[in-house]
């Protein structure tokens, strides 16, 4: 239901095809800012980043 | 078999065997399973135990706190909607969430909280510290196992031990700053702690059927509408003193006393116009829930005016 099954395999509609789309927009700009957010922290923290007290 | 699908599998009538079809849920529903809602509330009061803490925080890293304990808040949430769906589905209130609708699968969200709560506990630790990164690991534990899992479906003291998990943000937005934990944020702590138990009440008073159909012993469920309004007025009772209490201390000034005075006032006005109702509670019960939001939301925010950052926004104004 929903897709159809063939000797290729399953092919996704439409309407799945855009939400799979959307979600893995939003897994890539979480990672990226995710990146941005360690990179801008390095910098806010120094190099010493990790050497801190608890 | 991966636990995403073994979720499923888990749930069974809500699985509807559709472990090989591919996921319609788009990015609204994953935020949805979020609660957004409480999620805004949760960085409110995380922003004001921070902005009040002594000591200062550079501001990419006060960001950083809040963006963890939001995300935390959100892993607890999706990690909360994955354990009830079933009864979920079964509640007016509930029933349009998306694991319920079946637009996302218990399993996934599952996945979805786990690695969200994992990623922002150890985020935490690793750019902030690890006291306030423990704290917000506990949190989650707290909502998830022993609300969730454990008291929700077993006791109807359920949201008055499992509102403490509401009641942390605060004390994880001071553990940002210093690093420790002192009486302010215990006393910010118990203001929320003593507030959840009315305000949840209040909801359960005119939603009884709902939570009776579902299984879950709320307090006017187990003991019926009479003993919920007592204990309504008394938790209240409890929690207008506790408002004060920072003015008392000496932690705040006269504004924000003067507020929870006359806020609490108001509380405790509603509380006894809740146990007085001589009819099915709707109208006090619906009054008082609704104030018992803008009660919270005026005391953290009148505490962030004066205290915030040194008072600045006080300094500013003058």
């Amino acid at each position: 239901m929903g897709e159809q099954q063939n000797d290729d395999g399953i092919v996704l509609t439409e309407a799945q095809k855009r939400a799979r789309r959307s979600r893995s927009l939003a897994i890539a700009f979480a990672l990226a800012a995710l990146v941005v957010l360690f990179y801008v922290m390095t910098l806010v923290k120094g190099p010493a980043i990790l050497i801190r007290p608890i | 078999m991966s636990l995403v699908s073994a979720g499923a599998d888990l749930r069974g009538p809500l699985a509807s065997s559709r472990s090989a079809e591919p996921s319609l849920a788009t990015v609204g529903d994953y935020i949805a399973l979020m609660k957004p809602r409480v999620m805004s509330l949760v960085v409110f009061t995380a922003l004001v135990g921070l902005a009040v803490a002594p000591g200062s925080l550079h501001p990419v890293t006060a960001f950083t706190a809040l963006l963890c304990i939001a995300v935390g808040a959100g892993a607890s949430g999706a990690l909360n909607m994955w354990y009830d769906a079933d009864i979920d589905a079964v509640m007016t209130r509930t029933a349009r969430r998306p694991v319920p609708m079946g637009r996302i699968r218990p399993g996934e969200a599952l996945a979805f909280g786990l690695t969200l709560g994992s990623f922002s506990v150890v985020v935490l630790g690793l750019l902030v510290n690890w006291v306030a990164s423990t704290l917000l690991a506990f949190t989650i534990f707290f909502y998830v196992v022993i609300y969730t899992i454990w008291l929700k479906r077993s006791t109807p003291q359920n949201i008055v031990i499992g509102g403490g998990a509401g009641a942390f943000p605060p004390m994880i937005g001071w553990a940002a700053v210093t690093g420790s934990l002192s009486l302010e944020p215990v006393l910010l702590f118990l203001i929320i702690f003593f507030w959840t138990p009315p305000h949840f009440w209040a909801l359960a008073l005119y939603r009884t059927e709902d939570y009776a159909r579902a299984g879950i012993p709320m307090l006017p469920v187990v003991s019926g509408d009479a003993s919920t309004r007592r204990q309504i007025l008394l938790y209240t009772l409890i929690l207008v003193p506790l408002g004060i209490a920072p003015w008392m201390f000496g932690y705040t000034g006269a504004l924000y006393g003067i507020t929870a005075v006359l806020t609490g006032a108001i509380m405790l006005t509603l509380g006894w116009q809740v146990l007085r109702e001589n009819r099915p509670a709707e109208r006090a019960s619906r009054n008082l829930f609704a104030f018992s939001i803008l009660y919270l939301f005026l005391l953290f925010a009148v505490l962030l005016v004066e205290r915030g950052w040194g008072g600045l926004i006080t300094r500013l104004a003058a």
